[in-house]
């Protein structure tokens, strides 16, 4: 049965310095509140798993949360690159940072046999690709029925994953719905699962076959409203484009990025009073 | 009317999609493109993105691969394993469209890193669905404009294969799909020779001269027997285009990305 708690209580109790841990969301339900509870709690030497690192892992990266990242598409959505990702890579800042790449279909899969407890996932990929070559876990398998080579790469199964999630009912079952990437998969994979939520309701309604993570299979929900900005929650927000924009010059330079985390996320005590010094910064400025 | 040299990118590339056909859709031109082919000359395409929706009709483009009017329109939406294991792995997809940082002669794809991989002169985003679409869809069609950095004599990576060293190369891999047969640029369209699979330009955009196609070039292009004059975009096709990206400003307060 998953426990109703507090953000703070959950990454507290249940992120440890040194996991390997999933944070995924699709462009959709990215759990951002999560991520920044993490920098708060100044959690180290993480391996960050997620197919998109998006902003949330930009963060996290520039915060020196990250020893190591796991990947396969390191962008900012419709605007660019993610500007602390890129300093590490390429300029080993805040520190070296490892990276061990592959492609879309290979992590989706590698969540499919993680969340299967298979030890590896079996796809027909990367034949002609240069990136077998620079991450030596891509390996192949010949079938034994037919002898085509097939690309094998190993499960994924992180100590930890955070999704976030449209509602909760009291017991800790969580519904969601939309585009759901690879979130199923990536909770079921993991030893723990925290999952946030937008809303804990008395019923959740779901209709049959809808996406539902029952409470036995989670490990902690936490109530936290709003928790995906500057990413969205189908039926409840859109995605603030805007945001997205404006972390670009934000990031771009160690300083001003410092700053950022300094005020915006050390500087608060919770998501909440995150939100509300977005708000007013945002007021100001109109 | 007049247009300029990327509409007539877009248009040249939206006429590739024939009505009907399932196409896999990258985000930034390939998604505007696609988009364009659907308002226009294809309504009954099939717009497939890698984040889950199948069948999506959206009225104004997406900015992320995952916007929420992709699902909301889409026929179904489907998990993210699923797209890449059912629908492209499993043989369902006619035109993968993809973009690309830089390109080679033989259509392989980079957008990886420029310089060395351990010691990048520049870290680009990495792979996303592209080497899987390039290897699994039955064909291929890459969107970029063209110049000098961009289409280059020898890839620093190759993320995305697409007719590998030339010659039976795909066949050599056991890649399941065609590779791509078409490159659609601001100056012109280029397509794969018969044999060699070397891309060749089939067809020079009005008003674009031999020699700045050659100076966009990194490698030595080579021109086909017979190239032809791209048609010039029609009113309704460029009114469909201006109308979409015009909502689609008005919707995100932006252009679309092109990452």
């Amino acid at each position: 049965m998953a426990e109703i708690l507090s953000l703070h209580d959950a990454v507290k109790q249940f992120v440890n310095d040194g996991d390997s841990i999933a944070l995924e969301g699709f462009t959709h339900l990215i759990p951002t509140a999560a991520g920044h509870e993490i920098i708060r709690q100044g959690k180290q030497d993480l391996t960050l798993v997620r197919m998109t690192p998006d902003l949330i892992y930009d963060q996290l990266i520039g915060a020196g949360c990250a020893r190591k990242l796991i990947f396969s598409w390191g962008g900012n959505p419709g605007v660019g690159s993610l500007h602390r990702l890129r300093d590490a890579v390429e300029k080993q800042w805040p520190h070296a940072m490892e990276i061990e790449e592959h492609s879309h279909a290979d992590l989706a899969n590698a969540y499919v046999a993680g969340a299967s407890g298979l030890p590896f996932a079996v796809l027909r990929a990367y034949a002609g690709s240069d990136l077998p070559k620079v991450n030596p876990l891509i390996k192949s398998v010949t079938c034994p029925f037919t002898g085509e080579v097939l690309a094998a790469v190993p499960s994924v199964r992180p100590d930890v994953t955070i999704i976030h999630a449209q509602k909760a009912d009291r017991k800790g079952n969580v519904l969601l719905w939309g585009i759901l990437g690879v979130q199923k998969e990536a909770a079921l994979a993991a030893k723990r699962c925290i999952v946030t939520v937008e809303e804990i309701v008395d019923d959740l309604n779901a209709p049959m076959n809808a996406c539902v993570l029952p409470t036995w299979a989670l490990t902690a929900v936490c109530l936290v409203p709003g928790g995906a900005h500057p990413s969205y929650a189908h039926g409840y927000y859109e995605r603030d484009n805007r945001f997205y924009q404006a972390w670009d010059p934000i990031a771009r330079n160690r300083e001003t990025f410092t700053a950022w985390i300094d005020e915006y996320i050390r500087g608060t005590t919770d998501f909440t009073a995150f939100k509300a010094k977005l708000a007013s910064a945002s007021e100001a400025a109109q | 009317m007049s247009y300029s040299t990327n509409e007539m990118m877009t248009v040249a590339a939206a006429r590739r999609l024939r009505n009907g056909a399932v196409c896999f859709v990258g985000i930034g031109l390939p998604s505007k493109a696609a988009n364009l082919a659907r308002l226009t000359s294809s309504p009954d395409v099939v717009l497939i993105y890698e984040s889950g929706p199948i069948g999506a009709k959206p009225s104004v483009l997406p900015l992320s691969i995952g916007d929420g009017e992709l699902a909301e329109t889409a026929d179904t939406v489907v998990p993210t394993g699923e797209i890449f294991r059912y629908w492209l792995q499993g043989g369902r997809i006619d035109v993968g469209f993809l973009g690309a940082a830089q390109v080679d002669r033989f259509g392989n794809i980079n957008t990886t890193v420029v310089g060395d991989y351990n010691n990048p002169k520049v870290r680009l985003p990495g792979a996303g669905g592209a080497p899987e679409i390039a290897g699994s869809a039955k064909t291929v069609l890459i969107i970029l404009k063209q110049s000098a950095r961009a289409f280059v004599d020898k890839l620093d990576f190759i993320t995305s294969v697409g007719h590998g060293e030339g010659g039976d190369s795909r066949k050599r891999l056991g890649l399941p799909g065609a590779g791509p047969v078409g490159i659609i640029t601001d100056l012109c369209i280029m397509e794969p020779e018969a044999g060699s699979h070397e891309f060749v330009v089939t067809s020079i955009h009005p008003g674009v001269t031999r020699e700045q196609i050659v100076a966009a070039t990194g490698w030595a292009i080579r021109f086909a027997d017979d190239v032809a004059t791209t048609v010039e975009p029609s009113e309704v096709e460029l009114l469909a285009l201006r109308d979409l990206e015009a909502r689609t400003a008005a919707a995100h307060g932006q252009a679309p990305g092109e990452a």
